[in-house]
């Protein structure tokens, strides 16, 4: 075959790529999306709203008193740990919500657009950091209305609450590997709950890790949950402690490290 | 010769599945090249190569100049895309969806909106384009579908299968939308499995089976060579079947076919049966059946790949006659 150029089209030449501020704004407004999305579907803002609602009530008064005397004390040791457990849950949105774009067919579409390839994709996280505030916040105040006290001031308050967006940042990608493997929304819920009931319960967010049988312990204190939840303790209850906090940014770290390129990488085996 | 969207080779596989196997073809700008095949064809895998969704295993291919791989993003912002299935987010509303794109295109917000309004207004969807798309009927979905790959003002179009289940009003309605956007300068690529959606809407057609293509031409072409309708003639006596043979023989533009007691040819042109007739009952031939039916798109296959023409079925478009 002769080898005939087409040419391409006079006039200004078209932009070879994107921007990384147009990237941004693109990011910008599909994050946009997911927040008109749930204003669409406010039932959707009680599915992570109740259910932390329901589980703080529930632990403080049926368990609190059973596992340290009176449900105040209990209160202020396990809300810390309920907001992590909460910002857990929560990230599977990103999961659910990428893989309904792709069985819909609406990643599709995008993806034919002239629009910055991982926008779609930081548009997801970042609506979804918007539910994580929303849900610490949720949870915080049930909490607080109960009886909860910052013993920290704000700073502390504060700082808990960026810990808490930053390992949820990382663990998106967990939720995003998840979102790319599971067949349909419906399955990411499913493998993900599967996945963080242990992960949630065998950790020190309900009961003291001293209660514990000894194997279990060394099991409990190793979890990352664990540790978040000991870091927002401090942070928020009994004083800041480095020790947890920089764990927990080192275990953002090595999720975001292993979880971005795997997620990557399955992402170019479903497409 | 400029072509607005050219395939050299192209060839996709998936694990042992080979989607496409070395096709080309090339569209020119301003025409509607019709993509014509059956289910598991390669016609999606096409379109997915050519919108830039999927990367060739080999071959290469360019449009508006651009290639594919290398010139991705340029690529994207000449086409539009409208997939075999409804890419629109069923939770927004169909504006909501316009003005996303809009904005991700870069247009103001106060331009988005205009352009939303436009496309709804266009597509017939003013009414319901405050509703979530949820509740539209597969039709709407579709239009919203097609307004969505529009709002860029693209100058190259594809359509996966883009009538596939809708009801025939709305598939008309869609035909006339097509052809008004092609009078108004777009490039089209439209795949289908119909014949007479291809007939009706591509300047040329080229027809894939098994990631090959098989035929290509002008509409008129191809009809000429496979003949779009099948005559089918049985005469009472067995001993007429030469002369039955050399009549329609002579009448249609192909050497038929004899079969047991039948005498089958391509025609093209339907006044070839009054004229069968006409010359059989002046010769005194008494005919048990004499049909005319519309070659249906496997037997265009069937003759493309040179197989027998598949002889238990006849389709619901038969005429019977006798
Ligand atoms: N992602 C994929 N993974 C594996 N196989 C695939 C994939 N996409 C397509 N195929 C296979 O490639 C072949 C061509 O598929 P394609 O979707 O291009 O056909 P088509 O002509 O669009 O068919 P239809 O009319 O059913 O839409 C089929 O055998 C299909 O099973
Ligand atoms: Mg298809």
């Amino acid at each position: 075959m002769t080898t005939l150029t087409d040419t391409p089209p006079a006039g200004p030449a078209l932009p070879a790529r994107v921007s990384p501020l147009q990237g941004m704004r693109q990011s910008m407004t599909l994050a946009w999306r997911t927040v008109v999305q749930v204003r669409h579907n406010p039932w959707e803002l009680g599915d992570f709203s109740i259910q932390p609602i329901m589980f703080v009530l529930l632990f403080t008064f049926m368990f609190g008193g059973a596992i340290m005397g009176d449900w105040q004390s209990y209160l202020t040791f396990m809300l810390p740990g309920m907001v992590v457990m909460n910002m857990l849950f929560v990230s599977l949105y990103v999961g659910q919500g990428l893989n309904t774009d792709l069985t819909k067919g609406v990643f599709d579409r995008l993806r034919s657009l002239p629009v910055a390839r991982w926008a779609p994709l930081a548009g997801r996280i970042l609506a979804d950091q918007v539910k994580q505030a929303w849900s610490i916040v949720l949870v915080l105040g049930v909490g607080l209305i109960l009886g909860f006290r910052i013993g920290t001031g704000l700073a502390g308050l504060l700082g808990a609450v960026a810990l808490l967006l930053v390992f949820a940042l990382a663990f998106s990608w967990v939720a995003v590997v998840v979102g790319l493997l599971a067949p349909d929304p419906e399955r990411v819920q499913i493998y993900g709950m599967t996945a963080l009931f242990p992960l949630t319960f065998v950790s020190n967010i309900f009961v003291p890790v001293q209660t514990l049988p000894g194997w279990l312990q060394g099991l409990v204190s190793v979890n990352p949950v664990s540790i978040l939840a000991d870091a927002s303790r401090g942070l928020m209850v009994t004083g800041a402690q480095a020790g947890p906090i920089i764990a927990t940014l080192i275990w953002a770290a090595a999720i975001t490290t292993v979880f971005a390129p795997l997620s990557a990488w399955v992402f170019k085996r479903r497409v | 010769m400029n072509h607005a969207i050219r395939a050299e080779g192209l060839v996709k596989r998936f694990g042992t599945t080979t989607a496409l196997d070395g096709v080309d073809f090339t569209v020119d700008a301003g025409t509607v090249l019709g993509l014509l095949g059956p289910n598991g064809a390669g016609k999606t895998t096409a379109v997915r190569v050519l919108s830039t969704l999927l990367h060739p295993d080999a071959g290469h291919a360019t449009v508006g100049g651009y290639d594919v791989v290398r010139d991705a993003h340029r690529v994207r912002q000449l086409i539009g895309l409208t997939g075999q299935y409804a890419a629109v987010d069923e939770s927004l509303t169909g504006r909501e969806n316009l003005l996303l794109i809009g904005r991700l295109l870069g247009s103001s917000r106060a331009q988005s909106r205009h352009r939303a309004r436009e496309l709804l207004d266009q597509f017939g969807l003013t009414d319901a384009g405050d509703r979530a798309v949820k509740t539209y009927s597969g039709g709407m979905r579709r239009r919203l579908d097609l307004a969505a790959s529009l709002v860029a003002h693209p100058s190259m179009l594809y359509l996966d299968e883009p009538t596939t289940g809708l009801d025939p009003r709305a598939r008309t309605e869609l035909w006339t939308l097509i052809r008004s956007l092609v009078s108004g300068g777009v490039t089209v690529l439209l795949t289908t499995q119909y014949l007479d959606e291809a007939d009706a809407l591509a300047d040329d057609i080229v027809v894939i089976d098994h990631g090959r293509v098989i035929a290509s031409g002008t509409p008129d072409e191809l009809k000429a060579k496979l003949g779009s309708q099948t005559l089918s003639v049985r005469p009472e006596d067995e001993t007429h079947l030469p002369l039955v043979a050399s009549v329609v023989g002579e009448l249609a533009d192909h050497a038929p076919d004899l079969d047991g007691q039948r005498v089958t040819a391509p025609v093209t042109d339907p006044a070839v049966l009054p004229a069968v007739v006409r010359r059989l009952d002046d010769s005194g031939v008494v005919l048990t059946e004499l049909a005319l039916r519309n070659s249906s798109l496997d037997e265009v296959f069937l003759s493309l790949t040179g197989r027998p023409a598949d002889e238990t079925e006849q389709t619901s478009t038969e005429r019977m006659l006798s």
